[in-house]
């Protein structure tokens, strides 16, 4: 049936236990931390996202948020994959991400590359989820924007 | 089988209009369709209705047959075409019992007329010379509700804005009604306009106007009607509501879409100043300045959505013909049934009036935690289509503490057996996010 290949066991799995939901301070003081908080104005669905970075690498990415069970389970698999990587690296999970949610479900996902994001492929051909999937990805940044890293850090204000 | 009779005098069981719903719904093409593998259940006409094959043969005839711009051809289409779209305009305002014709002014939907009133006002409040019921300024009130969609909310804040005026609410109930308490007070000598939802899109609440009125009368104000959920599903009479202005949507009643209307008191629109400048709006028109055509036409600038307007006359016609008392029963029952039917679903919260009583058949609700966007997802794969999210109206939606609702809204072609499939369909959500 269709509606599986949207909600997979994968995706309720992380909506029902998120994977390190909460925002945290920096364990390292040192670190510059980023905040962004995005809606989607059309469900209400709301997230947080903060990056903790000494701007090589991601020591933490922590959020808070409610809302549907894509968007709040696309922030739990966005802080298993990104939390810990190098930001080059995590650079190029998002943007392998954001490629799978434009994809209408013709791109086929590297699981080396995307992980438990792999499950968010079903998502990509129900156009009206795509925002859900991609809330927290797009909140993210941002906050790493803020935090001093960024897809292009050389073009980052302060 | 024992039957209770109902004592004579009162209302008799067949006294209550009918219609056959099932031939009703072999006007509808679109109801045919299947989505997902299973038989559509539309369960959103409180979004946008659908249209009866009358209304797009009507729509279809117009272009096919009649086609001119109006109020400016001496040739035979423009003849038609004119005459067409102002029959549109009598049959409208036949619909809601306006006391003349001229006091229906054509819109591009509800939002725009409520606009229409707003910038009139700003426009008025420019011009020391203007009628002193539309001057804004500081110190000057407008009243507004909670429960209103963000088209009744919006264009106020913006008048406060630019005025200086400042905007008031009524609150809202736990159980979803107008919290009148605070009338006098909230409606006093400084108020200038109330404008109020006359059926809530996302509680289904229908006011009751009556006290507010009378308050608007004593303090000299003016009072708004937005009746676009209203219009659509029950008789509306503008003498008997005794408001100044209605604004109401043609797509929500059997109608195409890029058509409204602004209806009001003659002597009001008499005095308003315009609004959209353009051609068939003035009087003369000298590179001095210009002087203005009398309502309606005064607000109707440029080509207005002729076909649309026609084809609004069309649904008209065919809700006339069901009769509105009938619809506004047809909706009533099923109210009642979807209300009782909904209790049964286990950790279901309703948000509005949990009783078939003042109130329409929109019905918002929670399913325990899940969020709307995947009750209405699961539902979808069922073929059943509700709207999720706040619905354009998050105040209320803040006011009971939720992100967003899910919403099912019925209309003259809904059955019993959707609102059953629709019960089926929460069993299934349940079951996938349990």
């Amino acid at each position: 049936m269709q509606l599986e290949s949207l909600y997979q066991e994968i995706i309720l799995d992380h909506y029902k236990h998120p994977h390190g939901r909460g925002l945290r301070d920096a364990a390292d003081p040192a670190d510059q931390v980023g905040e962004a908080h995005h809606v989607n104005p059309t469900c209400g669905d709301e997230v947080t996202i903060r990056v903790a970075t000494d701007g090589d690498t991601l020591h933490d990415v922590s959020y808070d948020g409610m809302g549907c069970s894509i968007s709040q389970a696309s922030a739990s698999v966005l802080h298993e994959l990104l939390t810990g990587r190098a930001a080059s690296e995590a650079f190029e999970v998002h943007a392998a991400f954001v490629a799978l949610m434009s994809g209408r479900g013709q791109v086929t996902p590297d699981e080396d590359v995307l992980g438990d994001g792999v499950a968010f492929e079903g998502v990509a051909r129900y156009p009206a989820r795509v925002k859900c999937a991609l809330l927290p990805w797009m909140a993210f940044k941002d906050a790493a924007a803020r935090a001093g890293v960024g897809v292009s850090p050389t073009e980052v204000k302060a | 089988m024992t039957t209770i009779a109902i004592p004579p005098g009162m209302p008799q069981y067949d006294d209550v209009p009918r219609y056959d719903v099932a031939a009703v719904r072999a006007d509808f093409p679109i109801l045919d369709r299947e989505i997902n593998g299973h038989p559509l259940v539309y369960l959103d006409s409180a979004n946008t209705s659908h249209k009866p094959r009358q209304v797009l043969d009507v729509l279809r005839e117009h272009y096919e047959r009649h086609n001119a711009n109006v109020s400016r051809s001496v040739h035979t289409l423009g003849t038609e075409a004119t005459e067409a779209y102002e029959g549109a305009r009598g049959k409208i305002a036949a619909f809601v019992n306006a006391p003349s014709v001229d006091e229906v002014v054509f819109t591009k939907n509800s939002t725009e007329a409520i606009n229409l009133v707003a910038y009139a006002f700003s426009n008025a409040s420019l011009r020391p010379d203007a009628d002193e019921r539309f001057r804004l300024g500081p110190g000057d009130e407008i009243v507004i509700s909670e429960m209103e969609h963000h088209s009744n909310i919006v264009p106020w804040q913006l008048l406060a804005e630019r005025t200086g005026a400042t905007l008031r609410w009524f609150p809202v109930t736990d159980s979803g009604r107008l919290d009148e308490s605070g009338l006098t007070d909230l409606v006093n000598e400084r108020t200038k306009i109330v404008s109020l939802v006359h059926m809530s899109n996302i509680l289904g609440t229908v006011n009751a106007t009556e006290r507010i009125t009378a308050r608007v009368r004593e303090v000299g104000a003016l009072l708004l009607l937005d009746c676009s959920q209203s219009v659509p599903h029950m008789p509306i009479d503008v003498v008997d509501l005794d408001a100044d202005f209605i604004v109401f949507t043609g797509h929500k009643m059997c109608g195409p879409t890029g058509i409204g209307v602004l209806w009001g008191r003659a002597e009001l629109l008499a005095t308003m100043p315009p609004v959209l400048g353009g051609g068939s709006m003035i009087e003369t028109v000298t590179m001095g300045g210009s002087t203005f055509a009398a309502p309606p036409a005064r607000f109707e600038a440029g080509t207005p959505p002729i076909a649309e307007a026609v084809a609004l006359g069309a649904a008209v016609d065919y809700l006339s013909g069901l009769g509105m008392r009938a619809v506004q029963w047809h909706e009533k029952e099923l109210t009642a049934y979807a209300l009782d039917a909904l209790a049964t679903v286990p950790g279901l919260r309703i948000f509005g009036p949990d009783v078939p009583v003042g109130r329409g058949g929109t019905i918002s609700f929670a399913l325990g935690d899940v969020h709307p966007h995947d009750v209405g997802q699961v539902l979808d794969s069922l073929g059943v289509q509700v709207r999720v999210g706040h619905h354009c109206a998050r105040p209320v939606c803040t006011r009971f503490g939720v992100p967003a609702t899910t919403r099912a809204s019925f209309y003259l072609y809904t059955t019993m057996e959707e609102i059953d499939a629709l019960v089926a369909g929460l069993e299934q959500v349940r079951k996938v996010f349990r």
